[in-house]
Order: C-alpha cells, then structure tokens, then sequence
C-alpha cells in the first residue's frame, strides 16, 4: 500500500495552496486525542451492513405504499377550519356526503379544528361544502380558513419542476466534486447523498408523513448539507494524502483524517440540529414536514460523510487498484 | 500595536451597536420593511388559467391582457395593499397575490365573477349592458339626514342619453341590475337620471357598497377564466405563523450562541459576534433585493446561520489544532485561517449549487427559500472569512500571550 499515492502528477492537480506546518499531528497523537477512538475504516462493513439494514425497509415500502403526497402534488382540495365549539368527525362526515362528496377529516386542537381534504373542488362547490359543515357540524368564522386547492395538472407540473431540480443539483455537484478532488471522491459522495435521501425518503414512506411543497426544498438542501459534509472530510483527505510515506498506508491516513475533522463533525450537526429542532418544535404546522425531513436528512448526512463516503473511496480505491503493486493512483 | 487593536476592536464593536440599532427600525416596520407573504399575514394566492371557449378560438396574448386589465381593476377596488399580479403567457395563466386582505373569501369571490354587466326591465329584458358604465364608486350621503350607503354610477356620454330613457320610462319601477342571469340589486328609480349621475341606495354598510362598486365597474372578462390553484390563509393564522416561526428564530439563535460560547470560549464570543454582523447583512440583502419573507425563507434563514456557525467551527477547529501543535498564538490564527479557507470555499459552493437548482427550477415560495439560502452562505463567507479573521487578529493583537484556555484548550506548559 506504499508509494502508488505519490503519483508526482496526481498532486500537482489536487494539491491546495496551504501555508506549510511547521509540524503536523501524528496518526498516534490523533488516536490519542479522542477518548472514544477506534478504527473506523477498519470496520467500514459494518457501516455498509447498517445502511443497508437502514435502506432496504424504506427501499421495500417505497415501492410497495409510496409516498403519502399532500395536496401540492396531486391536487385536491384542503380547508383548515377553526370552529367556535366542538365537532365531531361524523358530522363533518356526513356534511361532506350530504354534498357529494368524500374525503378525509382530521381533528385537532382538542377537536376545535378541522383539517378537511377532498378532490379539487370548484368555487360553487366550495361554497355548497362550507355551508354544509356550517349548518350540520358547527359553525365557524370563514374569515379565518385556511384554504388550499391545486388542480392534478399543476401538481404535475410541480413534481416535474422536483425532479428536474434533483437532477440538475446532482450534475452540478458530480462535476464540481471531480473536478475540485477526483473521480472517485465524486461518485462516492454522490452515492452517499443518494444514501441520505433514500433513507430520508424511506422513512416518509414508511410512517406515510405527508410530503408537500416545502419538502423538495428540504431535499435539496439535505443535497447540499451532505455533500458539504464530505467535503470536509475529503479536503482533509486531500491534505493528508499529501503528506503521505512511502510506507504509510492509505486506509490509516484516511482514518487519520476522519478523526481529525470528527470534532466538527459532531459539533456542526449539533448547531444544525438545534436549529432544525427549533423549528420542528416551535414553528408551526406548515413547516413541520420540512423541518423533520431536513433533521432526518442532516443527521444521515453527517452519518454517511464519515462512514459512508469516506470509506467508499477506500473500498473503491483497494478494488480497482487491487492488491498488486500498480504505480498509479485512481483518478479521472 | 497593542493600543491600536484594542481601539479598532471598540470601533467594530461600537459600530456594529449602532448598526443593529438603526436596523431595526427599518426592517421589521410593518408597512416599509422587508414585506412579509401571504403565509405570514394572511391574504390570497390565486392563479387563474384561461380556458379555451365553446368556439375553440386560442386565446391570445391581447385576450390575456385584458384580461389582467379586468383582474387588476377588481384587486384596486379590492383596496390591498401591493397586490402582485402577474401573466404567464406561455401557460396563459394569470397570478396573483393578495396578502393582508381581511377576507379573502370575498377577494376570490370578486375576482372570480366573469359575468357581464345589465340592466334590465322588470320582465328581465336587456335594456342596456354595463359597457356603457364610466365609473361606479361606493361612497356615504347624508344628505337625507340619515347615513346612507350608496353607489354612485356616472354614465358614458352614450350610456347618459340611454339611461335617461330608461328612468323616465320606469320612474317608479324597478330597474334589475343583473351579473350574467344572476340579479344583483333590484332598485327602485325615484326620479328620471339624465345628467348621467346615478345613485343606488340602500347598502347596509360602506363595505357591500363598496363590494358592488367594483363589482359594477369591472365589466366582463374576455375569456373565461378557472382558478387552478388557490392558497388562502386567514389573517390570525397567518399572524399565529409569524409568531410561532419568529420564536422558533429566537429560541435557535440563543441555543446557538449559548452553544458556541461554552465550546470556544473567547473565538466563540467572536463568532457569536459576527452571526450578529452576518444576520444584519442577509436582512439588509434580502431588504434591497426586494424578497418577500415567507415561512419556508424564515427556514432558509435559521438554516444559514447553522451553516455560517458550521464555517466559525471549522476555522476554530483548526485554529485549536494549530495551537495543539505549539504554535504561538498568532501563527495559529494566521494558519487556522488559510488552511481552512479551502476546504470552507469547497464545501459551500456544493451547497450552492443545490441552491441555484431550486432557485432556477422551483415553485415561487420555494425560491424564496433557496435566495435567503443562497444569501446566507454568500455573507457567511465573507463574516467568517474576513470579518471574524480581523477580529480574531485584533484580539491576539491586543495580549498575544493570553491564555489559551480562553481558546478552549488545556495549557500547555
């Protein structure tokens, strides 16, 4: 594993302007300094095990019960009803089918509030249905409801717009990532953001929490978290990788550099969190889908920049370089 | 050298007081500051799509225009505030927003008649249509010596000839004021109008007055117009909103600045200190570029102070790595910056990239959430790279022997 990284070329490439350490922390000094160190890159199977464990019923439920998409996606109709006394789901029930129509009520507020969803409705039958619930289930200031409609067509033009998004962001990043480090860094941190959507999407599918607009946002921020992660961890890599000796190997080195940047780690996922959890808890109904998906998705993304991404470069390079002395590191 | 850093670093703090001071006022006024959505004082959001009629003619862009003609009249006699109203003519589809109308209920129901204006006589003949109408207005006569709501209708000078005809013919009769089939008023004319200067009486308030002025005065809408997508949120939700979101902030940036304070110590003064500078900075841009601060942007923004304070973290965590290795207070300063600056310039453009994909490809409220995004790593980069370094450089100016326990970690003897 000795000298195939200290390809002359491969650092002129890579090699950022940094002014030069007088000294610099030995892999022993770095083992030394965390109390709870060990060997993360020699048990990156157990990584890889766990994110499947993690994936696979997410994977199984995406593809058996879907997403639970609000009103935003496939259109339909929502009212948001704060009544002056208290009601009951039957009532509702029946003014809804006293007018023809189905749909779902959910109560809240100590059955005070209403959150009704039916199909797109049209602003005559609008009138029809709040007038039925005024008259048969309680009455209600219709000043104050919270409305929302979205014809099926816009929903898809919205879910379109998504994936394009998605798409575009990926690109974006693969190509920024392999051109500012390698290939290989590139394709193992977009692996690993897919790993942090997946599991974020998995799990909405799972407890069918409702996705709506706001949660293409999140997702996209969690694209941009995680990847921001891993760079972290990849610069230091790439700082490290430098320094590198003959007889260093490059699995020591780069767990080396993970724990290194492990104080950040933690303390920056831990300044995002409380941020996200302020608003999970504090901010209201409508942004309460956005803030768990992020905080499920920062979380991941922190998870997978350390034992995911990082240890992918690892699996990827001692595969295609195999164990023959080859002088000549993998990159683009 | 010593004096002179701790005389630079009293001017910033100083200066920074002042500057949070008199930001405060023109920011969060309610009429001028930065202009809140609909999500957060309440109002409408409503996009209308034209719809090809019976006869199959496409709709042209003129159509959408008049269209929009029609729509924007009603909004003004709606009287809110900086109504946005906007024409896709690619989707023929017209937008608009209406925050801070008390009912929006009744908003959408003006906006939504498409019919046509006529007056017709008891047996529900057109006389004539509401073309002919120059301007209707709601307004208070007193002249009776009781308070009247009325309508005051003036007439073209066509229209004027044409309804003098009609009142002298019907005096005392009532003339039916009709939307499409639908009769609207029924009044009764007491005296033949011939000037061209009506007045319809009989409203119970100067509001319903109001409601069929506009209603009068719009006239028909070219093509037929279906709403597609409507978001209505009441004024108390939209405020309990405001509230609930405004806390959330509140609570994450002291919980932040408690958290930075204890893991850093002295740096963690300094960066709390220019999270301060930093928000000033995404409010005032925010301000100047016009963005309309919606609940999804109030998240974008607590998110940003997050990745601004994750920046301070990587910088000080190499400073303290520096220091570990027994450099001198300064030097690690010096090195903690440089050597970070990369891997902080690296880290962030990725996430802007996923910001310019929403920003380019989403759906307008999550734009909002993507520009307060994007602004915030952009003034994170310049707080933390060049406003905290100066003032991390002063403060080490100031005694660069003191302790570096003050830095977070154990003396080193």
């Amino acid at each position: 594993m000795a000298d195939k990284y200290k390809d002359k070329k491969a650092l002129k490439n890579t090699a950022p302007v940094v002014t030069p350490a007088a000294s610099e922390a030995s892999y022993d000094d770095v083992k030394h300094e965390h109390r709870l160190y060990f060997n993360i890159v020699k048990k990156r199977y157990i990584w890889f095990v766990l994110s499947l464990i993690l994936l696979i019923p997410g994977i199984i439920s995406l593809f058996t019960q879907g997403l639970n998409l609000s009103i935003d996606y496939k259109g339909g109709s929502m009212f948001d009803i704060q009544f002056n006394e208290k009601v009951t789901q039957e009532e509702i029930n029946q003014a809804m089918e006293s007018v023809g129509l189905t749909g779902t009520v959910q109560l809240a507020d100590g059955d005070t509030s209403a959150i009704v969803r039916t199909d797109a409705l049209d602003q005559a039958k609008r009138d029809e249905l709040l007038d039925a619930i005024q008259k048969q289930a309680g009455s209600f200031d219709m000043k104050n409801v919270e409305e929302q409609l979205v014809q099926p067509a816009i929903g898809n033009e919205l879910k379109s717009g998504a994936m394009k998004s998605l798409a575009v962001a990926s690109v974006l990043i693969l190509i920024y990532v392999s051109f500012r480090f390698r290939f290989v860094y590139a394709l193992s941190g977009v692996i690993a953001l897919l790993h942090d959507i997946v599991i974020t999407l998995g799990l909405f599918s799972l407890f069918q929490w409702e996705i709506d607009a706001a949660f293409i946002a999140a997702i996209l921020t969690i694209f941009g978290y995680s990847i921001n992660d891993t760079v972290v961890i990849y610069d230091r890599i790439r700082e490290n990788e430098r320094r590198m000796k003959k007889k260093d190997s490059f699995e020591d080195m780069v767990d080396k550099s993970v724990w290194q940047t492990m104080g950040r780690s933690v303390k920056t996922v831990c300044t995002v969190l409380i941020a996200l959890l302020a608003i999970f808890l504090l901010g209201g109904e409508s942004t309460r889908s956005f803030s768990l998906a992020m905080i499920i998705g920062v979380f991941f993304g922190a998870y997978s920049s350390i034992c995911i991404a990082s240890q992918l470069v690892v699996e990827i390079k001692k595969r295609t370089s195999g164990d023959n002395k080859k002088d000549n590191p993998v990159e683009s | 050298m010593k004096r002179g850093n701790t005389l630079k670093l009293a001017i910033a703090v100083i200066l920074v007081a002042v500057v949070v001071f008199f930001s405060i006022q023109p920011l969060t006024n309610s009429e001028t500051g930065i202009p809140l959505g609909l999500d957060l004082r309440g109002g409408v959001h409503l996009v209308l799509q034209a719809e090809t009629g019976k006869d199959g003619a496409a709709i042209t862009n003129d159509d959408m225009d008049k269209a929009r003609a029609v729509i924007e009249e009603r909004v003004n006699g709606l009287g809110v505030s900086e109504p946005y109203i906007q024409t896709n003519y690619d989707k023929k589809r017209i937008i608009i927003e209406l925050a801070g109308v008390n009912d929006p209920d009744e908003a959408v129901k003006v906006l939504q008649t498409t019919a046509k204006l006529t007056f017709r006589d008891p047996d529900g003949n057109i006389l004539m249509d509401g073309s002919l109408l120059k301007n209707a207005q709601a307004a208070v006569d007193t002249s009776s010596g009781r308070t009247d709501y009325v309508v005051q209708i003036s007439f073209t000078s066509e229209g004027t000839s044409k309804f003098a005809d009609i009142t002298t013919k019907y005096l005392g009769q009532k003339i039916g004021i009709y939307m499409d089939e639908r009769k609207i008023q029924d009044p009764e004319v007491s005296v033949p109008i011939v000037d061209g200067q009506g007045q319809i009486q009989g409203y119970s308030s100067l509001e319903e007055a109001a409601q069929y002025a506009v209603m009068f005065r719009s006239g028909a809408l070219p093509v037929s117009m279906s709403i597609v997508e409507k978001n209505q949120v009441g004024a108390l939700l939209g405020a309990d909103s405001l509230n609930k979101s405004l806390n959330a902030c509140v609570i994450a940036l002291i919980f932040i600045f408690l958290f930075m304070l204890v893991l850093y110590r002295l740096p963690g003064l300094v960066a709390d200190f220019s999270l301060v500078v930093f928000s000033v900075i995404v409010l005032w841009v925010l301000y100047g570029i016009g963005t309309v601060l919606t609940l999804p942007g109030i998240a974008g923004f607590v998110l940003s102070i997050g990745m601004a304070v994750d920046l301070n973290i990587i910088v000080y965590e190499r400073i303290k790595e520096e220091l570990k290795l027994g450099k001198s207070l300064r030097a690690a300063v010096d090195a903690g910056f440089s050597r970070a600056f990369i891997t902080v310039f690296d880290s962030n453009i990725t996430t802007i990239f996923a910001a310019l994909a929403l920003f380019l490809l989403g759906s307008a409220s999550i734009q909002g959430f993507a520009i307060t995004l994007i602004v915030g790593i952009v003034a994170s980069l310049f707080t933390a790279i060049t406003f905290t370094r100066w003032v991390m450089r002063w403060i080490v100016g100031i005694n660069p022997r003191m302790s570096k326990w003050l830095f977070g970690i154990k003396e080193v003897k």
